[in-house]
Protein backbone atom coordinates (compact mmCIF):
# COMPACT_ATOMS: atom_id res chain seq x y z
CA UNK A 1 0.00 0.00 0.00
CA UNK A 2 1.58 3.58 -0.63
CA UNK A 3 0.93 6.52 0.81
CA UNK A 4 -1.31 7.70 -2.12
CA UNK A 5 -3.71 5.08 -1.10
CA UNK A 6 -3.85 5.27 2.41
CA UNK A 7 -4.45 8.58 1.47
CA UNK A 8 -7.46 7.65 -0.73
CA UNK A 9 -8.61 4.96 1.66
CA UNK A 10 -8.51 7.36 4.68
CA UNK A 11 -10.62 10.44 2.92
CA UNK A 12 -13.21 7.23 2.39
CA UNK A 13 -13.24 6.17 5.57
CA UNK A 14 -13.74 9.59 7.02
CA UNK A 15 -16.28 9.88 4.79
CA UNK A 16 -18.15 6.76 5.74
CA UNK A 17 -17.62 7.58 9.20
CA UNK A 18 -19.10 10.88 9.43
CA UNK A 19 -21.97 8.92 7.96
CA UNK A 20 -22.10 6.22 10.64
CA UNK A 21 -21.45 8.93 13.32
CA UNK A 22 -24.86 11.16 12.80
CA UNK A 23 -26.79 8.02 12.70
CA UNK A 24 -24.36 6.47 15.58
CA UNK A 25 -25.55 10.17 17.65
CA UNK A 26 -28.95 9.43 16.69
CA UNK A 27 -29.08 6.08 18.50
CA UNK A 28 -27.06 7.60 21.42
CA UNK A 29 -30.19 10.23 21.78
CA UNK A 30 -32.99 8.02 21.55
CA UNK A 31 -30.97 5.12 24.02
CA UNK A 32 -30.11 7.72 26.92
CA UNK A 33 -33.73 9.55 26.78
CA UNK A 34 -35.85 6.75 26.18
CA UNK A 35 -33.51 3.47 27.41
CA UNK A 36 -34.18 1.64 23.86
CA UNK A 37 -31.43 0.78 21.42
CA UNK A 38 -33.27 1.33 18.51
CA UNK A 39 -31.72 -0.58 15.85
CA UNK A 40 -33.84 0.33 12.66
CA UNK A 41 -32.10 3.22 12.86
CA UNK A 42 -30.41 2.33 9.83
CA UNK A 43 -33.75 1.45 8.19
CA UNK A 44 -34.43 5.05 8.89
CA UNK A 45 -31.54 5.94 6.59
CA UNK A 46 -32.28 3.77 3.83
CA UNK A 47 -35.92 4.60 3.73
CA UNK A 48 -35.06 8.21 3.39
CA UNK A 49 -32.86 6.81 0.75
CA UNK A 50 -35.31 5.58 -1.35
CA UNK A 51 -37.79 7.59 -0.74
CA UNK A 52 -35.60 10.32 -2.39
CA UNK A 53 -34.82 8.11 -5.12
CA UNK A 54 -39.29 7.98 -5.52
CA UNK A 55 -39.13 11.74 -5.42
CA UNK A 56 -36.38 12.06 -7.92
CA UNK A 57 -38.01 9.66 -9.88
CA UNK A 58 -40.88 11.62 -10.03
CA UNK A 59 -43.17 8.87 -8.45
CA UNK A 60 -44.75 8.77 -5.08
CA UNK A 61 -42.96 7.15 -2.39
CA UNK A 62 -43.98 3.96 -0.46
CA UNK A 63 -43.09 6.13 3.07
CA UNK A 64 -46.59 7.96 1.83
CA UNK A 65 -48.50 4.45 2.85
CA UNK A 66 -46.18 3.54 5.47
CA UNK A 67 -46.80 6.73 7.10
CA UNK A 68 -50.64 6.82 6.77
CA UNK A 69 -50.59 3.04 7.92
CA UNK A 70 -48.61 4.08 11.29
CA UNK A 71 -50.83 6.89 11.68
CA UNK A 72 -53.37 5.15 11.77
CA UNK A 73 -52.18 2.37 14.22
CA UNK A 74 -50.71 4.66 16.54
CA UNK A 75 -53.97 7.21 16.63
CA UNK A 76 -55.90 4.60 17.42
CA UNK A 77 -53.83 3.03 19.91
CA UNK A 78 -53.88 6.36 21.67
CA UNK A 79 -57.46 6.74 21.26
CA UNK A 80 -58.45 3.50 22.84
CA UNK A 81 -55.95 3.87 25.69
CA UNK A 82 -57.21 7.23 26.81
CA UNK A 83 -61.23 5.81 26.24
CA UNK A 84 -60.03 3.74 28.50
CA UNK A 85 -58.37 5.77 31.27
CA UNK A 86 -61.53 7.99 30.92
CA UNK A 87 -59.99 11.00 29.89
CA UNK A 88 -61.86 12.03 26.68
CA UNK A 89 -61.21 15.82 27.03
CA UNK A 90 -57.37 14.79 25.55
CA UNK A 91 -58.56 12.77 22.46
CA UNK A 92 -58.77 15.82 20.18
CA UNK A 93 -54.80 16.70 20.83
CA UNK A 94 -54.30 13.43 20.64
CA UNK A 95 -55.90 13.19 16.75
CA UNK A 96 -53.82 15.73 15.93
CA UNK A 97 -51.03 15.06 16.75
CA UNK A 98 -50.62 11.36 15.51
CA UNK A 99 -53.23 11.31 12.85
CA UNK A 100 -53.43 14.94 11.62
CA UNK A 101 -49.93 16.48 12.05
CA UNK A 102 -48.79 12.84 9.99
CA UNK A 103 -51.06 13.64 7.41
CA UNK A 104 -50.40 17.36 6.82
CA UNK A 105 -47.07 15.95 6.17
CA UNK A 106 -48.17 13.34 3.51
CA UNK A 107 -50.36 16.33 2.03
CA UNK A 108 -47.59 18.53 1.56
CA UNK A 109 -45.37 16.35 -0.02
CA UNK A 110 -48.77 14.89 -2.51
CA UNK A 111 -49.55 18.84 -3.50
CA UNK A 112 -45.65 19.49 -4.11
CA UNK A 113 -44.90 17.15 -6.10
CA UNK A 114 -47.45 18.07 -9.25
CA UNK A 115 -44.94 21.20 -9.02
CA UNK A 116 -41.79 19.13 -10.03
CA UNK A 117 -39.42 20.42 -7.80
CA UNK A 118 -36.21 20.98 -7.66
CA UNK A 119 -33.75 19.17 -5.45
CA UNK A 120 -33.35 20.99 -2.61
CA UNK A 121 -36.76 20.53 -2.05
CA UNK A 122 -37.19 16.99 -2.89
CA UNK A 123 -34.64 16.13 0.11
CA UNK A 124 -36.60 18.73 2.58
CA UNK A 125 -39.38 16.59 1.53
CA UNK A 126 -37.71 13.15 1.48
CA UNK A 127 -36.85 13.86 5.73
CA UNK A 128 -40.41 15.78 6.69
CA UNK A 129 -41.70 12.40 4.89
CA UNK A 130 -39.46 9.99 6.85
CA UNK A 131 -39.23 12.18 10.50
CA UNK A 132 -43.01 10.73 11.49
CA UNK A 133 -41.99 7.15 11.41
CA UNK A 134 -39.94 6.72 14.76
CA UNK A 135 -42.10 8.66 16.75
CA UNK A 136 -45.12 7.01 15.07
CA UNK A 137 -42.97 3.33 15.64
CA UNK A 138 -42.29 4.41 19.71
CA UNK A 139 -46.41 5.19 19.93
CA UNK A 140 -47.18 1.80 19.01
CA UNK A 141 -44.49 -0.42 19.57
CA UNK A 142 -42.27 1.26 22.86
CA UNK A 143 -44.81 3.13 24.59
CA UNK A 144 -47.04 0.36 25.89
CA UNK A 145 -43.95 -0.57 27.55
CA UNK A 146 -41.89 2.02 28.55
CA UNK A 147 -41.06 0.52 32.08
CA UNK A 148 -39.77 -2.85 30.60
CA UNK A 149 -36.00 -3.52 31.06
CA UNK A 150 -33.64 -2.62 28.83
CA UNK A 151 -32.99 -6.38 27.40
CA UNK A 152 -36.85 -6.56 26.18
CA UNK A 153 -36.47 -3.66 24.85
CA UNK A 154 -33.51 -4.33 23.27
CA UNK A 155 -35.25 -7.43 22.34
CA UNK A 156 -38.26 -5.82 20.83
CA UNK A 157 -36.68 -3.11 18.87
CA UNK A 158 -34.27 -6.14 17.02
CA UNK A 159 -38.25 -7.64 16.10
CA UNK A 160 -39.08 -3.97 15.09
CA UNK A 161 -35.89 -3.91 12.66
CA UNK A 162 -36.97 -7.59 11.30
CA UNK A 163 -41.20 -6.08 10.90
CA UNK A 164 -39.86 -3.21 8.74
CA UNK A 165 -37.52 -4.93 6.56
CA UNK A 166 -40.67 -6.70 5.40
CA UNK A 167 -42.58 -3.51 5.77
CA UNK A 168 -39.62 -1.96 3.47
CA UNK A 169 -40.14 -4.43 0.76
CA UNK A 170 -43.85 -4.28 0.86
CA UNK A 171 -43.55 -0.54 0.35
CA UNK A 172 -40.47 0.18 -1.92
CA UNK A 173 -40.10 -2.82 -3.86
CA UNK A 174 -37.03 -5.12 -4.15
CA UNK A 175 -34.99 -2.57 -6.53
CA UNK A 176 -32.09 -1.28 -5.25
CA UNK A 177 -31.48 2.93 -6.08
CA UNK A 178 -28.94 5.43 -6.48
CA UNK A 179 -29.67 8.94 -6.33
CA UNK A 180 -28.40 11.81 -8.39
CA UNK A 181 -25.26 12.99 -6.47
CA UNK A 182 -25.43 16.27 -4.41
CA UNK A 183 -22.52 18.14 -6.41
CA UNK A 184 -20.27 16.90 -9.11
CA UNK A 185 -17.27 19.13 -8.43
CA UNK A 186 -14.04 17.75 -6.95
CA UNK A 187 -11.14 19.16 -5.10
CA UNK A 188 -7.41 18.59 -5.05
CA UNK A 189 -6.00 18.46 -1.00
CA UNK A 190 -2.32 17.93 -1.45
CA UNK A 191 -2.08 16.24 -4.44
CA UNK A 192 -5.37 13.83 -3.25
CA UNK A 193 -8.44 13.89 -4.77
CA UNK A 194 -11.45 14.38 -2.93
CA UNK A 195 -14.93 14.53 -4.03
CA UNK A 196 -17.11 17.26 -3.50
CA UNK A 197 -19.70 14.14 -2.07
CA UNK A 198 -16.86 13.60 0.64
CA UNK A 199 -17.04 17.55 1.14
CA UNK A 200 -20.72 17.74 1.48
CA UNK A 201 -20.59 14.44 3.95
CA UNK A 202 -18.39 15.89 6.75
CA UNK A 203 -20.14 19.35 5.98
CA UNK A 204 -23.42 18.00 7.07
CA UNK A 205 -21.75 15.69 9.78
CA UNK A 206 -19.99 18.89 10.99
CA UNK A 207 -23.65 21.16 11.07
CA UNK A 208 -25.77 18.87 12.04
CA UNK A 209 -24.30 17.51 15.36
CA UNK A 210 -23.26 20.92 15.95
CA UNK A 211 -27.07 22.12 15.53
CA UNK A 212 -27.70 19.14 17.99
CA UNK A 213 -25.01 20.70 20.57
CA UNK A 214 -27.26 24.18 20.25
CA UNK A 215 -30.14 22.42 20.71
CA UNK A 216 -28.87 20.93 23.89
CA UNK A 217 -26.99 23.86 25.49
CA UNK A 218 -29.33 27.24 24.77
CA UNK A 219 -33.16 25.82 24.88
CA UNK A 220 -35.14 25.04 27.35
CA UNK A 221 -36.59 21.41 25.99
CA UNK A 222 -33.08 20.83 24.79
CA UNK A 223 -32.26 20.34 27.95
CA UNK A 224 -35.14 18.87 29.21
CA UNK A 225 -33.99 16.19 26.97
CA UNK A 226 -30.24 15.62 28.43
CA UNK A 227 -32.64 15.90 32.36
CA UNK A 228 -34.62 13.02 30.94
CA UNK A 229 -31.62 11.12 30.11
CA UNK A 230 -29.41 11.48 33.78
CA UNK A 231 -32.56 11.25 36.26
CA UNK A 232 -35.85 10.04 34.52
CA UNK A 233 -37.41 10.44 38.21
CA UNK A 234 -35.88 14.28 38.66
CA UNK A 235 -37.21 14.97 35.22
CA UNK A 236 -40.87 13.93 35.54
CA UNK A 237 -40.83 16.15 39.32
CA UNK A 238 -40.15 19.29 36.76
CA UNK A 239 -42.90 18.33 35.04
CA UNK A 240 -41.10 16.67 32.06
CA UNK A 241 -42.99 13.75 30.71
CA UNK A 242 -40.51 11.35 29.62
CA UNK A 243 -43.56 10.24 26.22
CA UNK A 244 -43.03 13.57 25.41
CA UNK A 245 -39.26 13.86 25.36
CA UNK A 246 -39.37 10.28 24.20
CA UNK A 247 -41.04 11.83 20.68
CA UNK A 248 -38.44 14.85 20.41
CA UNK A 249 -35.98 12.15 20.63
CA UNK A 250 -36.98 10.33 17.77
CA UNK A 251 -37.74 13.12 15.99
CA UNK A 252 -34.31 14.46 16.28
CA UNK A 253 -32.64 11.07 15.71
CA UNK A 254 -35.21 10.70 12.80
CA UNK A 255 -33.58 13.70 11.11
CA UNK A 256 -29.99 13.15 11.60
CA UNK A 257 -30.61 9.06 10.30
CA UNK A 258 -32.75 10.71 7.33
CA UNK A 259 -30.06 12.93 6.91
CA UNK A 260 -27.49 10.40 6.64
CA UNK A 261 -29.63 8.31 4.43
CA UNK A 262 -29.43 11.07 2.03
CA UNK A 263 -25.29 11.47 2.08
CA UNK A 264 -25.04 8.28 1.51
CA UNK A 265 -27.46 7.61 -1.54
CA UNK A 266 -25.78 8.81 -4.03
CA UNK A 267 -22.14 6.77 -3.11
CA UNK A 268 -23.87 3.41 -2.28
CA UNK A 269 -26.81 1.80 -4.00
CA UNK A 270 -29.54 1.35 -1.05
CA UNK A 271 -31.87 -1.59 -1.43
CA UNK A 272 -35.08 -2.00 1.17
CA UNK A 273 -32.75 -4.35 3.81
CA UNK A 274 -29.65 -1.71 3.31
CA UNK A 275 -30.35 -0.34 6.76
CA UNK A 276 -29.13 -3.06 8.70
CA UNK A 277 -25.68 -2.93 8.51
CA UNK A 278 -25.65 1.37 8.76
CA UNK A 279 -27.17 0.74 11.58
CA UNK A 280 -24.92 -1.61 12.96
CA UNK A 281 -21.89 -0.26 12.50
CA UNK A 282 -23.14 2.96 13.47
CA UNK A 283 -24.52 1.16 16.74
CA UNK A 284 -20.55 -0.05 17.00
CA UNK A 285 -19.34 3.65 17.22
CA UNK A 286 -22.00 4.26 19.70
CA UNK A 287 -20.90 1.47 21.85
CA UNK A 288 -17.25 2.94 21.61
CA UNK A 289 -18.66 6.15 23.21
CA UNK A 290 -20.17 3.80 26.46
CA UNK A 291 -24.34 4.56 24.72
CA UNK A 292 -23.87 7.67 26.58
CA UNK A 293 -21.24 10.00 25.41
CA UNK A 294 -21.98 11.94 21.74
CA UNK A 295 -18.52 12.94 21.06
CA UNK A 296 -17.43 9.38 22.02
CA UNK A 297 -20.06 7.81 19.49
CA UNK A 298 -18.91 10.23 17.07
CA UNK A 299 -15.48 9.21 17.42
CA UNK A 300 -16.37 5.90 17.75
CA UNK A 301 -18.46 6.11 13.92
CA UNK A 302 -15.20 7.60 12.62
CA UNK A 303 -13.12 4.84 13.39
CA UNK A 304 -15.56 2.40 12.50
CA UNK A 305 -15.36 3.97 8.52
CA UNK A 306 -11.84 4.34 8.85
CA UNK A 307 -11.11 0.64 9.63
CA UNK A 308 -13.86 -0.39 7.42
CA UNK A 309 -11.98 1.20 4.22
CA UNK A 310 -8.73 -0.17 4.98
CA UNK A 311 -10.26 -3.49 5.67
CA UNK A 312 -12.33 -3.60 2.53
CA UNK A 313 -9.06 -2.97 0.94
CA UNK A 314 -7.07 -5.72 2.02
CA UNK A 315 -10.05 -8.10 1.82
CA UNK A 316 -13.79 -6.37 0.93
CA UNK A 317 -15.11 -10.06 1.66
CA UNK A 318 -14.36 -9.85 5.22
CA UNK A 319 -14.53 -6.06 5.93
CA UNK A 320 -17.45 -6.65 7.97
CA UNK A 321 -15.73 -9.63 9.85
CA UNK A 322 -13.28 -7.33 10.43
CA UNK A 323 -15.34 -4.44 11.88
CA UNK A 324 -17.51 -6.59 14.27
CA UNK A 325 -14.34 -8.69 15.45
CA UNK A 326 -13.17 -5.09 17.01
CA UNK A 327 -16.25 -4.72 18.65
CA UNK A 328 -14.91 -7.52 21.36
CA UNK A 329 -11.45 -5.70 22.52
CA UNK A 330 -13.66 -2.78 23.14
CA UNK A 331 -16.45 -4.63 24.61
CA UNK A 332 -13.69 -6.04 27.13
CA UNK A 333 -12.17 -2.58 27.66
CA UNK A 334 -15.47 -0.95 28.39
CA UNK A 335 -16.55 -3.80 30.74
CA UNK A 336 -13.25 -3.68 32.71
CA UNK A 337 -13.08 0.16 32.71
CA UNK A 338 -16.70 1.04 33.99
CA UNK A 339 -17.05 -1.86 36.83
CA UNK A 340 -17.54 0.86 39.45
CA UNK A 341 -20.29 2.69 37.40
CA UNK A 342 -23.12 0.64 38.92
CA UNK A 343 -22.70 2.75 42.58
CA UNK A 344 -22.67 5.81 40.63
CA UNK A 345 -26.17 5.47 39.67
CA UNK A 346 -27.52 5.23 43.41
CA UNK A 347 -26.75 9.16 44.35
CA UNK B 1 -58.68 29.45 54.89
CA UNK B 2 -59.48 27.94 51.88
CA UNK B 3 -58.34 24.58 52.06
CA UNK B 4 -55.45 23.45 49.73
CA UNK B 5 -54.67 20.29 49.78
CA UNK B 6 -56.55 17.54 51.49
CA UNK B 7 -56.15 13.69 51.58
CA UNK B 8 -58.81 11.69 52.62
CA UNK B 9 -58.69 8.05 53.93
CA UNK B 10 -55.56 7.26 51.33
CA UNK B 11 -54.01 4.34 51.76
CA UNK B 12 -50.69 2.98 49.68
CA UNK B 13 -49.19 -0.35 49.58
CA UNK B 14 -45.92 -2.41 47.93
CA UNK B 15 -47.51 -5.27 47.00
CA UNK B 16 -49.29 -6.93 50.09
CA UNK B 17 -47.83 -4.88 52.46
CA UNK B 18 -49.85 -2.01 53.60
CA UNK B 19 -47.23 0.94 54.10
CA UNK B 20 -49.95 3.81 54.81
CA UNK B 21 -53.50 2.79 56.05
CA UNK B 22 -56.11 5.22 56.02
CA UNK B 23 -54.13 8.57 56.64
CA UNK B 24 -56.11 11.77 56.29
CA UNK B 25 -54.80 15.17 56.48
CA UNK B 26 -54.99 18.53 54.86
CA UNK B 27 -53.42 21.90 54.17
CA UNK B 28 -54.62 24.86 54.13
CA UNK B 29 -53.51 28.46 52.04
CA UNK B 30 -50.60 29.31 53.39
CA UNK B 31 -50.15 26.85 56.11
CA UNK B 32 -46.98 24.88 57.04
CA UNK B 33 -47.61 21.33 57.90
CA UNK B 34 -45.44 18.92 58.78
CA UNK B 35 -45.51 15.18 59.04
CA UNK B 36 -43.04 13.57 61.91
CA UNK B 37 -42.38 10.30 62.71
CA UNK B 38 -39.86 7.81 63.42
CA UNK B 39 -37.76 6.08 60.56
CA UNK B 40 -40.11 3.65 58.43
CA UNK B 41 -43.19 5.13 59.41
CA UNK B 42 -45.09 5.51 55.71
CA UNK B 43 -43.49 8.84 55.79
CA UNK B 44 -41.74 8.81 51.83
CA UNK B 45 -44.26 6.83 50.85
CA UNK B 46 -47.23 9.01 51.83
CA UNK B 47 -45.59 12.10 50.07
CA UNK B 48 -44.53 9.54 46.97
CA UNK B 49 -48.56 9.42 46.52
CA UNK B 50 -49.02 12.59 47.41
CA UNK B 51 -46.83 13.57 44.19
CA UNK B 52 -48.30 10.59 42.00
CA UNK B 53 -45.07 8.43 41.67
CA UNK B 54 -47.35 5.69 43.79
CA UNK B 55 -50.67 4.35 43.34
CA UNK B 56 -53.17 5.14 46.59
CA UNK B 57 -56.01 4.35 47.22
CA UNK B 58 -58.66 6.93 48.69
CA UNK B 59 -58.97 10.50 47.59
CA UNK B 60 -56.85 14.01 47.29
CA UNK B 61 -57.85 17.06 46.74
CA UNK B 62 -55.49 19.86 45.21
CA UNK B 63 -57.31 23.18 45.00
CA UNK B 64 -60.70 21.74 44.52
CA UNK B 65 -59.25 19.19 41.61
CA UNK B 66 -59.57 15.33 43.00
CA UNK B 67 -56.51 14.28 42.15
CA UNK B 68 -57.10 10.45 40.44
CA UNK B 69 -56.55 11.24 37.38
CA UNK B 70 -53.67 13.51 37.31
CA UNK B 71 -49.99 12.38 36.67
CA UNK B 72 -47.13 13.61 38.47
CA UNK B 73 -46.48 15.95 35.61
CA UNK B 74 -49.78 17.21 35.82
CA UNK B 75 -49.83 17.80 39.08
CA UNK B 76 -46.40 19.22 39.07
CA UNK B 77 -48.02 21.71 36.39
CA UNK B 78 -50.80 22.66 38.62
CA UNK B 79 -47.89 24.03 41.39
CA UNK B 80 -47.63 20.85 43.33
CA UNK B 81 -44.56 20.17 43.66
CA UNK B 82 -42.04 17.75 45.29
CA UNK B 83 -38.36 17.91 46.54
CA UNK B 84 -37.59 14.23 47.62
CA UNK B 85 -35.14 13.18 49.88
CA UNK B 86 -32.72 11.66 47.49
CA UNK B 87 -33.10 15.64 45.57
CA UNK B 88 -33.00 13.48 42.23
CA UNK B 89 -30.53 16.17 41.03
CA UNK B 90 -29.39 16.23 37.46
CA UNK B 91 -25.59 15.58 38.75
CA UNK B 92 -23.74 16.15 35.09
CA UNK B 93 -25.56 19.04 34.20
CA UNK B 94 -24.74 23.09 35.67
CA UNK B 95 -25.98 24.56 38.36
CA UNK B 96 -27.80 27.27 36.75
CA UNK B 97 -29.43 24.50 34.30
CA UNK B 98 -30.47 22.66 37.17
CA UNK B 99 -32.32 25.52 38.24
CA UNK B 100 -34.00 26.96 34.52
CA UNK B 101 -35.09 23.15 34.33
CA UNK B 102 -37.35 24.33 38.02
CA UNK B 103 -39.10 26.39 34.96
CA UNK B 104 -40.04 23.47 32.49
CA UNK B 105 -43.80 23.26 33.90
CA UNK B 106 -44.80 26.94 33.46
CA UNK B 107 -46.61 28.20 30.96
CA UNK B 108 -45.38 31.93 31.17
CA UNK B 109 -41.37 31.90 31.28
CA UNK B 110 -41.27 36.10 30.81
CA UNK B 111 -40.29 35.79 34.89
CA UNK B 112 -37.40 33.28 34.43
CA UNK B 113 -34.91 35.94 35.00
CA UNK B 114 -36.38 37.47 38.16
CA UNK B 115 -37.12 33.70 39.61
CA UNK B 116 -33.22 32.97 38.98
CA UNK B 117 -32.20 36.07 40.62
CA UNK B 118 -34.49 35.58 43.69
CA UNK B 119 -33.06 32.14 44.65
CA UNK B 120 -29.41 33.64 43.92
CA UNK B 121 -30.37 35.96 46.58
CA UNK B 122 -32.10 33.64 48.94
CA UNK B 123 -28.98 31.29 48.36
CA UNK B 124 -25.53 33.39 47.11
CA UNK B 125 -23.51 30.09 47.38
CA UNK B 126 -25.46 28.36 44.44
CA UNK B 127 -24.75 31.95 42.58
CA UNK B 128 -20.82 31.25 43.30
CA UNK B 129 -21.16 27.78 41.49
CA UNK B 130 -23.50 28.42 38.86
CA UNK B 131 -21.87 26.88 36.44
CA UNK B 132 -20.13 23.96 38.11
CA UNK B 133 -22.03 20.80 37.60
CA UNK B 134 -24.90 19.57 39.97
CA UNK B 135 -22.49 16.38 40.79
CA UNK B 136 -20.11 18.46 42.29
CA UNK B 137 -21.88 20.50 45.21
CA UNK B 138 -21.90 19.04 49.15
CA UNK B 139 -24.76 18.05 50.66
CA UNK B 140 -26.06 20.94 51.61
CA UNK B 141 -25.33 23.26 48.79
CA UNK B 142 -27.32 19.77 46.88
CA UNK B 143 -30.35 20.28 49.09
CA UNK B 144 -30.69 24.49 48.61
CA UNK B 145 -30.83 23.79 44.68
CA UNK B 146 -32.92 21.46 44.92
CA UNK B 147 -35.30 23.64 47.23
CA UNK B 148 -34.56 26.68 44.77
CA UNK B 149 -35.30 24.23 41.50
CA UNK B 150 -38.58 23.57 43.14
CA UNK B 151 -39.16 27.31 44.07
CA UNK B 152 -38.40 28.07 40.34
CA UNK B 153 -41.70 26.47 39.03
CA UNK B 154 -43.18 28.83 41.48
CA UNK B 155 -45.10 25.53 43.59
CA UNK B 156 -48.17 26.60 45.52
CA UNK B 157 -47.84 23.85 47.44
CA UNK B 158 -44.06 22.95 48.39
CA UNK B 159 -43.57 19.08 49.67
CA UNK B 160 -40.10 18.54 50.79
CA UNK B 161 -39.31 15.21 52.50
CA UNK B 162 -36.69 15.13 54.66
CA UNK B 163 -34.78 18.42 53.78
CA UNK B 164 -32.42 18.25 56.64
CA UNK B 165 -31.41 14.45 56.10
CA UNK B 166 -27.43 14.18 56.21
CA UNK B 167 -26.98 18.27 56.85
CA UNK B 168 -24.60 19.94 59.14
CA UNK B 169 -26.70 21.31 62.26
CA UNK B 170 -25.77 25.25 60.43
CA UNK B 171 -27.04 24.18 56.91
CA UNK B 172 -29.91 22.79 59.21
CA UNK B 173 -30.96 25.98 60.45
CA UNK B 174 -30.72 27.55 57.22
CA UNK B 175 -32.99 25.45 55.43
CA UNK B 176 -35.59 25.72 58.11
CA UNK B 177 -35.10 29.64 57.89
CA UNK B 178 -35.79 29.21 54.22
CA UNK B 179 -38.59 26.97 55.04
CA UNK B 180 -40.20 29.55 57.07
CA UNK B 181 -39.69 32.31 54.75
CA UNK B 182 -41.75 30.64 52.08
CA UNK B 183 -45.00 31.42 54.06
CA UNK B 184 -44.51 35.53 53.38
CA UNK B 185 -44.22 33.94 49.45
CA UNK B 186 -47.83 32.54 49.89
CA UNK B 187 -46.30 28.64 49.59
CA UNK B 188 -48.06 26.56 51.51
CA UNK B 189 -45.94 23.73 52.88
CA UNK B 190 -45.84 19.67 53.80
CA UNK B 191 -42.69 19.10 55.31
CA UNK B 192 -41.87 15.73 56.13
CA UNK B 193 -39.39 15.03 58.97
CA UNK B 194 -37.65 13.37 61.21
CA UNK B 195 -36.31 16.44 62.84
CA UNK B 196 -39.26 16.94 64.77
CA UNK B 197 -38.26 19.72 66.89
CA UNK B 198 -37.25 22.05 63.84
CA UNK B 199 -40.42 20.58 62.03
CA UNK B 200 -42.75 21.60 64.63
CA UNK B 201 -40.66 24.66 65.84
CA UNK B 202 -41.60 25.80 62.03
CA UNK B 203 -44.98 24.59 61.50
CA UNK B 204 -48.33 25.77 62.08
CA UNK B 205 -49.87 22.46 62.27
CA UNK B 206 -48.73 18.39 62.75
CA UNK B 207 -48.99 15.36 62.22
CA UNK B 208 -47.66 12.16 63.75
CA UNK B 209 -47.37 9.10 62.18
CA UNK B 210 -46.77 5.41 63.13
CA UNK B 211 -46.10 2.73 61.34
CA UNK B 212 -48.49 3.92 58.49
CA UNK B 213 -51.18 5.67 60.61
CA UNK B 214 -51.88 8.96 62.04
CA UNK B 215 -51.75 8.93 66.02
CA UNK B 216 -51.76 12.09 67.18
CA UNK B 217 -52.31 15.83 65.53
CA UNK B 218 -52.85 19.28 66.45
CA UNK B 219 -51.38 22.64 66.68
CA UNK B 220 -47.47 22.77 66.02
CA UNK B 221 -47.18 24.58 69.55
CA UNK B 222 -49.23 22.54 71.28
CA UNK B 223 -47.35 18.88 70.00
CA UNK B 224 -44.42 20.62 70.94
CA UNK B 225 -45.24 20.27 74.85
CA UNK B 226 -47.06 17.50 74.61
CA UNK B 227 -45.03 15.37 77.07
CA UNK B 228 -45.73 11.96 75.18
CA UNK B 229 -44.33 13.12 72.39
CA UNK B 230 -41.67 14.73 74.25
CA UNK B 231 -40.69 11.33 75.62
CA UNK B 232 -41.02 10.01 72.13
CA UNK B 233 -39.36 12.08 69.88
CA UNK B 234 -38.10 15.68 70.81
CA UNK B 235 -36.42 14.57 73.89
CA UNK B 236 -34.53 16.77 76.74
CA UNK B 237 -32.69 19.62 75.67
Amino acid sequence: MTADIAAILAIDGIATGAVYALVAIGTVLIFTVTRVIFIPFGDIAAFTALTLAALDAKQLPGTVGLVVVLACMASAMEVVSLARAGEFRAVPKAVLGYLVLPLIVVGIVWLTMRFNPPMPVRIVLALLLIMPISPLLDRIVFRPIADASVLLLLTVSVALHFALVGLGLLFFGPEGVRTEPLTSMAIEIAGVHVSGQTVLILAAALVFSGLLFLFFDFTLIGKALRATALNRTGARLMGIRPARAGTIAYLLGSLMAGVSGILIAPVNTIFYDSGFLLGLKAFVGAIVGGMASYPGAALGAFGVGIIESFASFQSSTLKDVIVFSLLIPVLLWRSLASQHSEEEVEE
Amino acid sequence: MTQMFSIEDVSVGYGKVEAVRNVSLSVEEGQIVTVIGPNGAGKTTLLMAAIGLLKSTGRMVFQGADLARIDVEGRVERGLCLVPEKRELFADMSVADNLLLGTYSLRDRSTTRKSLDDVFDRFPRLKERSKQAAGTLSGGERQMLALGRALMAKPKLLVLDEPSLGLAPLIVREIFRTIASLRSLGVSVLLVEQNARAALETADYGYVLETGEIIQSGPADTLIHDPKLIAAYLGGH
